[in-house]
């Protein structure tokens, strides 16, 4: 009983549920949703499927949860990835040799520069300057994209180049290699918060900063090295999604994708009002947001219904999570619950 | 648990029916069994204290009545009915009013808007402001509270903001009046006038439930008490009835020898330091709109005391020793060398820490366990690279656990659980655990029990016997005075004198010289630099 009372007040209990719910509604209706096939040597299937989809917005959101942690929010991160695709597939585009892979991780060292550079600006604007983060970060969510413009020329810059396609179509080990590095930058990240200090400094920041600095915490440094952290993995993840199509589109490469990642942080646990989070929460979150984009198309939801359809799972979903509304679900079972007759006095 | 017996028998006194019956409550927080079973009743027309160390529960009944807390299990009755509220707009929609002992208001807003939050006078549909204002300016002059109602709360002192919550406290017509704390960080004219108009309130039926760590403030104002300790009843005992000796021995359930071996000590003795150099010295150090610049001078194994009112630049003045603030003019020297303190990363590498005043603003962090509030300190100083190891962690929070008492024992409870006294306690444990050589006290007993302010005394003074320099800023004169072996005084955000603590100093010395300060206040303006120093009655001169 103390068991299921734990797992069902998990924090993570109805993120998974909907998650599972998803899957097994995608099965029903498509019973070879769950398959995995072996296919030249590569997994493909359902599953496969989701994480590779999954890996963008992983990557943006797990920046994300670390800004969310400390108080703060980069709605830039759509716009740095629009830059990160303009800046490398341009760079490809204008090298002598496009397909080799010099070429590439030049490109990529470039864009990943770009990347630092970006963050740091976010990071000086809400560090140092004090704006507050939403509008710090508003301003290079509107300029960024027509820095991108800039970049390209104001064209969709088409390029062949088989070592950078490979970042989002290519297999490693049978599996996906934007999975890869997905994972990768998971672990790392998970690893760097958590087996080091950093992860609960950041909390401490996040949960009240003036505190933390008059208990010694670098605060400053903390969340300038967020925003820097943020803009980097919005830039791989960048790098992904313009491989996937090979054109650096600079009007719609993670267009709208900052709203994805807030939506996957605040699914995984992590509170917009800073403070402590959840890198695993914010897994799970990434997961249940693809699978739904997916399970849409197979549960053959109309296209115009599907924003809201999302919008109705998320909001199920944030509100079973609401501590209000577990509150009083609490509350109503305790009042259904057989009350000891008292003795009158 | 005779006591509870006696209880029950000054209870069955032919008395008017209790507006307030709470029986049997019981509230827990995860690591934190905060009441266990708790019995108490409020009548109409006394002043009820709610008595109790630090953990002891007093708020968190408090919080049960109000409905920010929901019970675990209980009843809670008002005129005898039956009420489970689930939030304070409920309770005061009852009658039940509240001031909590952190000022709980909004700093950008106006005098105005706080007091009168909720209650705006309307007409047609929409505030008639002049209206909500004028009726703002008659609840603050019940309180003889002569402030513009549109200025900015946060443009006013903690000690106004306080009389400006129990103005909004009495805004709706309350049956019951509960104040938290209201005096704590209030000056003896302030109390005063809180006296009279809780006595008025009182005499016009109101119940009140009152909870203060001022013992005498207890026993001027209420007429019946109750006293809980570590969550539990110990019994409720008209005022009149219970020697003070004896309620003491009953919060703390144990003997009053610490206590009384505390209060007999002699004075701390100067020790002969004619060889060593001070550990800090500050030299004109000062910043605009601060604190005027002041020398001070802090030797190792030494308390300096700083007397003052409340905002008379004692936190101003720790603040800029501890680089919270930066200095605009004059030079600080730590142990003989310049040192230029921008940030308080660099005072704790020269071994120097500030304990805030507010610790819950600059203090704790409230989501973070007791092991990472205390452990904080040192991770700071070693970067977030090198976390410290699990097992340094917990010998080093077991230590300050075990030897401050900090309660509940649980390093994983969330700091913000913990009662004020103990989440001092965490405090104090962070900064030592970081081995200082200077303290920095900001009112490190405020709104604290007596037993728990007794440990935190002797603590200061066993530190300082250790070769710990201790800087001690404290409102009660009383403490300052047993603890320093030097005092500074402050007014006004200046430094106006400094004296030995010898055995013939009384608190009367250093309230004169709080007041005598004060003449040179006149219509002729702040006293200029020179004269500030005439007024040093035992300058560095006498000390060597």
């Amino acid at each position: 009983m103390n068991v299921v009372r734990s797992v069902v007040r998990h924090r993570l209990f109805w993120p998974i549920v909907a998650l599972v719910v998803l899957v097994v509604a995608s099965t029903l209706k498509s019973p070879t949703f769950l398959d995995i096939t072996v296919r030249d040597g590569h997994l493909f299937g359902g599953p496969v499927d989701i994480l590779r989809r999954s890996s963008v917005l992983l990557l943006v959101a797990l920046g994300m949860t670390l800004v969310i942690a400390t108080r703060g929010i980069d709605l830039s991160v759509g716009a740095v990835m629009a830059i990160a695709g303009a800046v490398a597939l341009t760079q490809i585009a204008a090298s002598p040799d496009p397909g080799s892979l010099a070429t590439v991780s030049a490109a990529i060292g470039t864009a990943l520069v770009i990347a630092l550079l970006i963050g740091l600006f976010n990071g000086f604007l809400v560090a140092v300057v004090g704006i507050q983060p939403i509008i710090a970060t508003l301003v290079l969510m509107t300029a960024g994209r027509g820095i991108a413009m800039l970049i390209t020329g104001g064209n969709i810059t088409t390029v062949t180049s088989q070592p950078y396609k490979t970042l989002a179509s290519g297999y490693w080990l049978s599996l996906p290699v934007a999975a890869i590095i997905a994972g990768v930058v998971f672990a790392a990240t998970a690893l760097v918060t958590r087996r080091t200090a950093l992860g609960v400094l950041i909390e401490s920041v996040g949960i009240n900063p003036s505190a933390s600095r008059l208990a010694g915490v670098r605060a400053r440094t903390i969340i300038w090295t967020v925003y820097v952290v943020c803009a980097l993995f919005a830039c791989l993840a960048g790098f992904i999604r313009s491989a996937d199509t090979m054109a650096a589109d600079a009007n719609n490469i993670g267009l709208f994708i900052e709203l994805d990642a807030i939506l996957a942080v605040v699914i995984g646990g992590t509170s917009l009002a800073g403070g402590k989070f959840s890198l695993t929460g914010t897994l799970v979150g990434t997961l249940v947001i693809t699978t739904l984009t997916l399970s849409i198309t197979i549960l053959g939801i109309p296209a115009n219904a599907v924003s809201l359809f999302k919008a109705l799972v998320v909001i199920a979903v944030c509100l079973l999570q609401s501590p209000v509304v577990q509150h009083r679900m609490r509350a109503r079972r305790r009042r259904t619950a057989p009350v000891p007759v008292e003795v009158p006095a | 648990m005779t006591d509870t017996q006696t209880a029950t028998s000054t209870a069955t006194l032919d008395e008017p029916r209790p507006v307030v019956t709470m029986t049997g409550i019981s509230i827990g927080f995860p690591g934190v069994k905060a009441l266990d079973g708790v019995d108490f009743r409020l009548f109409p027309g006394e002043v009820h204290a709610l008595m109790g160390e630090n953990g002891a529960g007093k708020s968190t009944l408090i919080k049960a009545l109000t409905g920010v807390y929901q019970v675990d299990a209980g009843t809670v009755l008002v005129d005898e009915t039956p009420v489970t509220f689930t939030g304070p707009a409920q309770a005061q929609a009852a009658g039940i009013s509240t001031v909590y002992q952190e000022v709980n208001l909004c700093d950008n807003l106006s005098v105005a808007e706080n007091i009168m939050l909720g209650h705006e006078v309307r007409r047609f549909g929409v505030v008639d402001w002049p209206a909500t204002r004028r009726e703002a300016r008659t609840h603050l002059a019940t309180l003889n509270l002569d402030i513009d109602p549109r200025s900015q709360l946060s443009s006013h002192s903690l000690a106004v903001q306080q009389l400006v919550a129990i103005s909004r406290a009495m805004v709706v017509d309350a049956r019951v009046l509960i104040l938290d704390e209201p005096t704590s960080s209030l000056d003896a004219d302030e109390v005063a006038r809180l006296f009279d108009v809780v006595r008025a309130l009182r005499d016009r039926g109101v119940a009140i439930l009152f909870v203060s760590h001022f013992l005498e403030q207890v026993y001027a104002l209420s007429d019946r008490m109750t006293v809980l300790r570590n969550g539990t009843l110990v019994g409720e005992y008209r005022t009149a009835d219970l020697p003070r000796v004896e309620l003491v021995q009953k919060m703390i359930g144990r003997s009053l020898e610490v206590l009384e071996r505390l209060e007999e000590a002699p004075k701390p003795v100067v020790a002969a330091r004619e060889d060593t150099r001070p550990y800090l010295q500050a030299i004109g150090l000062g910043r605009k709109g601060s604190i005027e610049p002041f020398d001070l001078d802090v030797y190792a194994g030494e308390v300096v005391g700083l007397a003052g009112l409340l905002g008379s630049g004692r936190t101003e003045l720790a603040r800029l020793l501890y680089g919270a603030d930066h200095a605009d003019r004059g030079e600080l020297r730590v142990e003989d060398r310049p040192a230029r303190l921008r940030t308080p990363r660099a005072a704790l590498a020269r071994k120097i820490v500030y304990s805030s005043e507010s610790r819950k603003t600059e203090g704790i962090i409230a989501d973070l366990t007791v092991r990472e509030n205390i452990v904080l300190g040192i991770q700071a100083q070693r970067g977030w690279v090198r976390r410290v190891p699990r097992k340094k962690a917990d010998e080093v929070v077991d230590r300050y656990v075990e030897a401050l008492g900090i309660r509940p024992a649980n390093p994983d409870a969330l700091a913000g659980n913990l009662s004020g006294g103990n989440q001092q306690k965490v405090l104090l444990a962070r900064w030592l655990a970081t081995q200082p050589k200077l303290l920095l006290l900001d009112e490190p007993t405020r709104g604290i029990d007596v037993g728990a302010k007794a440990e935190i005394q002797r603590l200061v003074a066993d530190l300082a016997s250790q070769g710990m320099a201790v800087v001690f800023i404290s409102a009660e004169l009383e403490e300052v005075l047993r603890l320093s072996h030097r005092i500074a005084v402050l007014r006004d955000r200046r430094k106006v004198a400094e004296l030995v603590n010898t055995d013939d100093v009384t608190t009367d010395d250093v309230v004169d010289l709080i007041a005598s300060a004060g003449t040179a206040d006149d219509p002729s303006g702040p006293p200029p630099p020179d004269e500030v120093q005439d007024v040093q009655l035992f300058g560095k001169e006498d000390r060597a």
